[in-house]
């Protein structure tokens, strides 16, 4: 059943290509329905490859097909190879099953388009390329997957390009990204070097033996590969492009920049957790800058107005809290994160989607407000996954949030726990407020639009989804060990013997004729506290609970409260302005270089190098002109030159 | 005498040409479409019959030709030269295709046309130094009257500027020419100007192989063209038409790198080593400055042609990053080049015939009228900014990761060049072809025809087929880069000490040992 990985993203290639080229001609119907079904084929594949892989031992599970050699060059080679394992298998079961859901959602939601086949095109492609990112069997097939959903994600940015706002976000977005791609090639190119091959499981193996614990090589490169995931999964430095790709028709937003390709750095790090672990160094980064991110994007996302805007942050924010998992090493927590996150948060996009689409495109929550009798299932449905993304019990934001918090002090430290934590007050407080001024209060509606609710087709996937986030949080049971059915899925994946590790590298450093530090505290293995565990638990129930309370007082209660509050505050324009990190990169990167290459263009190139070359053929040419004199063509004249240059012969000679 | 036979069947067909009345446009255009059309297919045959096991010359032949001189007709082909050779046929092609609608002196310039594939056919196969000479400046005055008769309105600067750069370039190098020639006879005792003959046994001091290689690179780096000699380029694929763009762009500026790879490195590789690391960084100055440079230009085919100073810095950054990956990378690249950006002047081209303009300002929102138009220019876009997936993807990271192994700070460099191309194509993309079509005179824009189309199905199809299994095409490479590979490897010129160089470098190390006991070491950075 595993051999049949080849077809998994193939169907959507096909669906891609016979929309693309024939789109227009077969009609929308038709055009929807080979996009949905390309990737319901794909998803109802890979249910089969799940089945049979959980019919397999544990550690067994690990299968790998390679189709062909892609390149090789000496002793360099890299196949086109896929592997299907445990953490490819979670990914692959996300991506085409939120996947299918947003394609059929989309049928409803672009109806209305004229280039419904080219949307449907660049879905299928996206959904392709995804697939070849989680399923590649190395870095390089990885990569392909890597750059062809930025692609993609540039194009569907870029959807309505008529409007400037919409290409320059793409490009940003395309740009940005490849500012991350060219620290994750980088990264490779330093694997080869230093492993000889750039197949995971390869890779993975050899890491302990060939690498020195907190060395520079392997700090290196997992900074580098760190730098990769910032810019596709939008951290600190390198997320502001993914606000402004909301400008993207809204399941795009749901689909690629919530659900999928934004978790991509998330599930690049786990898919080399061998490596991090042997960077402490790193390790430590990565959290702080997921607890960085989580809490900085929290308190935009209160900020903003704009109902996409705020959603963008909000990922953004919960991206971080899956880095802040992987900085402590709670990669199963990370993954359950991601899998949760991508019910929910597809389902709140989706969600806002069906509001923007009830009251014909107004974005703007100012311009909302009453919208619950209107759209009933839009607001359930919502309202259900916000309380999820708030980390109310039971649902599974719940569990996987805590989860990630109950790391972040166990293993980490009470700084990282605690910037979990505000980010989680703060998440409360702004979807809620997002609920609330939007389907709550008065109705600000423009009056001639009257709001309806969503065609059928985009009412399921938001109830399928809302229904998934629900009880998403089954997947990993906390308290009891057992019972974490993901922790228990994603084991042999994860294994990584510390102790060994530590021994080879002191091995290898002795040979070198170097003594390592101590490495002892790191072998202390923190006990699973269960009592911590509920602590925790309803400490953060409460921290939720205080941050819903705190926007039903500041949106419904007091609506005049805000207003009045933020007035005047330099701090609430800074947060707001998005703490000018646009301003800055554009004053400090963008600007200097733009008109730098001017100045190389215009000076250096015409003015000074090809000013140069002309300058020579000018003095070449002035000789020739003043040579020209003596060509006078009256023979007494070279009579004349005869004569005098006998006499200087002469006067030479004696 | 097969491949004497491809060589000069362009130019037989231009003889044929103009027996042809001028007044008959429409069988010389046929007539030339049938003779490269039967050039490219019988050099297909090329491929078929090439033996991708050795290094040595195939389809050799080789008679005297002034034998007062010891002047021989040597010609044959191997890794190096194979796909480039087949790559000419092919482009010639598709530039007497879209050449269809040239309306000014068409039997002459079909003529042109026939004999610049002639001269550039000859250079990618002679293998006698004098022969190659012949063929370099040949090519030189068809290409000169293209630009110089069917250009733009500053033709006859750039024509000029085109032929004279490099014209003075390959002095020097004729000069080298003749000193190795009677060096050799000095040496042996044999009077030839044969190329195999002469790498294979002289043995060249490495203060004269300094001076020689500098000579060889003025030549080739114009004509590559390397950073800062690359300013006659815009002017030249500024003013030249189309097909002209599309030759200059994917075969002339290819006899650049052909030459270090079939001169430079095999003859001079002690100085080729210890100019390395300055011809490394020329390059990768090169590949940052013509993206910075691309990115601002207003005229598209300038913003290709300096798009093509980026990307031909990767080649020879490949060449000389002395390892297998870099030389295999600059190979493909090479020939990625060819295909990526003359699919790109061929589309430049397309809309200059529609709006008699190529300023960038002029354009906007084309998408929506030109769908077709708009995939191909998007693919092509994508593969020249290397995508992976696309054929310019599996060249640049074979070239980066070659010169990784080399040196750190230098892959560092250069890998910010994908950053930059990402800007520059897809700022000059969005600018042309998204945005709202607010300038009337673009409202009724015709999508491409059929036979524009012929032109770029092909590359298109290459896009993708090298992107994904460039197998075919690469393993042509590798015994000639293997072969390449035990005369100029670093390792070769390390002190002795080091006792990981590899065994059968030992050789080699041996034939150099007079140029490697001098003072200066080159210096070949390693890190491990």
């Amino acid at each position: 059943m595993l051999n049949l990985a080849c077809l998994v993203p193939i169907f959507p290639l096909i669906g891609s290509i016979i929309n693309g080229f024939f789109g227009l001609r077969i009609g929308k119907n038709a055009v929807g329905m080979v996009a949905c079904g390309s990737v319901a084929l794909s998803f109802l594949t890979v249910l089969l490859m799940f089945a049979s892989l959980l019919f397999t031992p544990a550690e067994e599970r690990m299968f790998e097909q390679v189709l062909f050699t892609w390149m090789a060059a000496g002793d360099f080679s890299v196949d086109f190879g896929f592997q299907i394992d445990p953490l490819s298998m979670v990914m692959m079961l996300v991506v085409t099953g939120v996947g299918f859901l947003i394609h059929v959602y989309s049928i409803g939601y672009m109806h209305e388009e004229y280039s419904y086949y080219r949307y449907f095109a660049y879905l299928n492609l996206f959904m392709f390329s995804m697939l070849l990112l989680v399923m590649g069997n190395n870095f390089l097939v990885m990569f392909i997957g890597w750059e062809g959903v930025g692609v993609c994600s540039y194009f569907l940015i870029g959807y309505y390009f008529e409007k400037k706002s919409a290409c320059d976000a793409g490009v940003k977005a395309f740009v940005v990204n490849r500012v991350g791609d060219f620290a994750f090639l980088l990264a490779i190119m330093y694997i080869f070097n230093i492993f000889g091959t750039i197949d995971f499981s390869d890779v993975m193996h050899m890491a302990p033996e060939k690498l020195i614990f907190g060395a520079e090589p392997v700090t290196i490169i997992t900074l580098l590969l760190f730098i990769g995931a910032t810019g596709k999964s939008a951290q600190i430095p390198l997320y502001t492009w993914l606000p402004d790709a909301m400008e993207g028709p809204t399941p795009v937003s749901a689909l690629i920049h919530a659900a999928t390709m934004v978790t991509a750095g998330v599930y690049m790090v786990v898919r080399c957790s061998v490596l991090f672990e042997m960077a402490p160094l790193i390790m430590l980064t990565v959290a702080f800058i997921g607890g960085a991110t989580a809490l900085m994007a929290a308190t935009i996302g209160m900020t903003q107005y704009d109902i996409k805007r705020v959603l963008a942050y909000s990922t953004v924010s919960q991206i971080g809290y899956m880095f802040l998992a992987c900085g402590v090493g709670a990669y199963t927590a990370a993954i359950f994160h991601l899998v949760t996150h991508a019910f929910f948060k597809a389902c709140l996009f989706l969600g806002s989607g069906s509001v923007i689409h009830g009251i014909h495109g107004e974005q703007d929550m100012r311009k909302m407000g009453g919208l619950k009798e209107h759209q009933p299932i839009t607001y359930i449905t919502f309202l259900i996954s916000t309380f999820a993304i708030a980390g109310i019990f039971p649902l599974s934001g719940f569990f996987s949030k805590d989860e990630i918090l109950y790391h972040a002090l166990m293993d980490g430290n009470i700084i990282l726990w605690g910037m979990g934590a505000t980010g989680a007050l703060l998440t409360a407080f702004y979807m809620f407020r997002l609920v609330f001024m939007t389907f709550w209060g008065e109705s600000r509606v423009d009056p001639h639009v009257h709001p309806h609710e969503s065609p059928k087709v985009m009412t399921l996937p938001l109830m399928i989804l809302a229904g998934l986030a629900t009880v998403g949080g089954l997947l990993g049971i906390p308290l009891v060990h057992g019972w974490h059915a993901l922790h228990n899925w994603l084991e042999p994946v994860l294994h990584f013997d510390l102790a060994a590790t530590l021994e080879h590298s002191r091995h290898m450093l002795h040979a070198q004729g170097e003594h390592p530090a101590s490495w002892a505290h790191l072998l202390i293995e923190t006990e699973h506290n269960v009592w911590v565990e509920i602590a925790l638990m309803l400490l953060s129930l409460g921290i939720a609970i205080t941050g819903i309370v705190g926007a039903y007082f500041c949106y419904v209660k007091n609506p005049d409260l805000p207003g009045k509050f933020i007035k005047g505050q330099w701090g609430y324009e800074l947060v707001k302005n998005k703490y000018g990190v646009d301003e800055l990169y554009d004053a400090t990167i963008v600007k200097p270089t733009v008109v730098g290459s001017f100045f190389l263009w215009k000076t250096a190139d015409q003015k000074g190098i090809d000013g140069g070359v002309n300058a020579v053929a000018n003095v070449i040419g002035w000789f020739s002109v003043q040579a020209r004199v003596f060509q006078s063509g009256f023979v007494r004249n070279y009579a004349l030159f005869m004569v005098m240059g006998f006499l200087v012969l002469l006067i030479l000679m004696f | 005498m097969f491949l004497t036979f491809l060589t000069f069947l362009p130019l037989i067909g231009a003889m044929g040409l103009a027996l042809i009345p001028k007044e008959k446009e429409e069988t010389i255009k046929q007539v030339a479409v049938a003779v490269a059309a039967a050039d490219f297919l019988l050099s297909l045959q090329l491929y078929a019959g090439f033996d991708m096991t050795t290094h040595l010359m195939q389809f050799e032949y080789n008679i005297a030709w002034i034998p007062a001189f010891g002047t021989n007709y040597h010609v044959g082909i191997d890794g190096i030269s194979l796909l480039l050779y087949i790559m000419t046929t092919f482009l010639t092609l598709i530039c007497i295709i879209a050449s269809w609608n040239v309306k000014k002196r068409i039997k002459e310039y079909m003529i042109a046309m026939l004999a610049l594939s002639t001269g550039m056919l000859g250079v990618f196969i002679a293998l006698d130094m004098f022969l190659f000479y012949v063929f370099w400046e040949f090519q030189l005055v068809p290409m000169y009257l293209l630009i110089g008769i069917w250009g733009g309105p500053r033709r006859i600067y750039a024509a000029i500027k085109f032929f004279l750069y490099t014209a003075v370039g390959s002095l020097l190098m004729l000069v080298a020419i003749i000193w190795m020639y009677f060096e050799v006879q000095q040496q042996t005792g044999i009077l030839t100007t044969d190329l195999m003959y002469i790498t294979e046994n002289l043995n060249i001091g490495l203060d004269a192989q300094k001076w020689l290689f500098l000579a060889f690179f003025l030549a080739f780096a114009i004509k590559v063209p390397m950073f800062p000699f690359h300013t006659w380029l815009p002017d030249a694929h500024v003013e030249a038409p189309t097909a002209g763009s599309v030759i200059l762009a994917g075969v002339l500026l290819k006899m650049g790198t052909y030459g270090f790879l079939r001169f430079n490195l095999p003859l001079f590789p002690f100085a080729s080593n210890v100019f390395m690391d300055y011809i490394a960084w020329m390059a990768i100055i090169g590949i940052v400055y013509g993206a910075l440079v691309a990115m601002v230009q207003e005229d598209l085919k300038k913003l290709v042609a300096y798009s093509s100073v980026s990307h031909l810095g990767f080649v020879m950054l490949g060449i000389f990053a002395f390892n297998h990956y870099g030389l295999q990378g600059a190979l493909l690249q090479n020939i990625n080049h060819g295909i990526s950006t003359s699919a790109l002047f061929l589309l430049v081209g397309m809309i200059y015939d529609r709006r008699h303009t190529r300023l960038i300002k002029e354009f906007g929102g084309l998408a929506k009228i030109l769908p077709i138009y708009t995939i191909c220019f998007m693919i092509i876009t994508l593969s020249s900014i290397g995508l992976p997936g696309t054929n310019g993807f599996v060249g640049e990271f074979l070239v980066l990761l070659g010169i990784f192994q080399a040196n750190g700070t230098m892959a560092m460099v250069a890998t910010s060049g994908v950053i930059f191309a990402a800007c520059y194509m897809l700022w000059m993309f969005q600018r042309v072809m998204f945005l709202k079509l607010d300038n009337p005179e673009n409202e009724k824009l015709e999508d491409m025809n059929s036979r524009e189309l012929l032109t770029m199905v092909p590359l298109i199809i290459l896009v993708f087929w090298i992107g994904f299994y460039p197998k075919p095409f690469m393993k042509t490479f590798e015994p000639t880069v293997a072969h390449l590979m035990t005369r100029v490897s670093p390792d070769n010129f390390r002190p002795k000490k080091h006792d990981d160089s590899n065994e059968h470098h030992a050789a080699a190390v041996d034939k150099h040992e007079k140029g490697s006991s001098h003072s200066e070491k080159p210096k070949a950075e390693n890190h491990h």
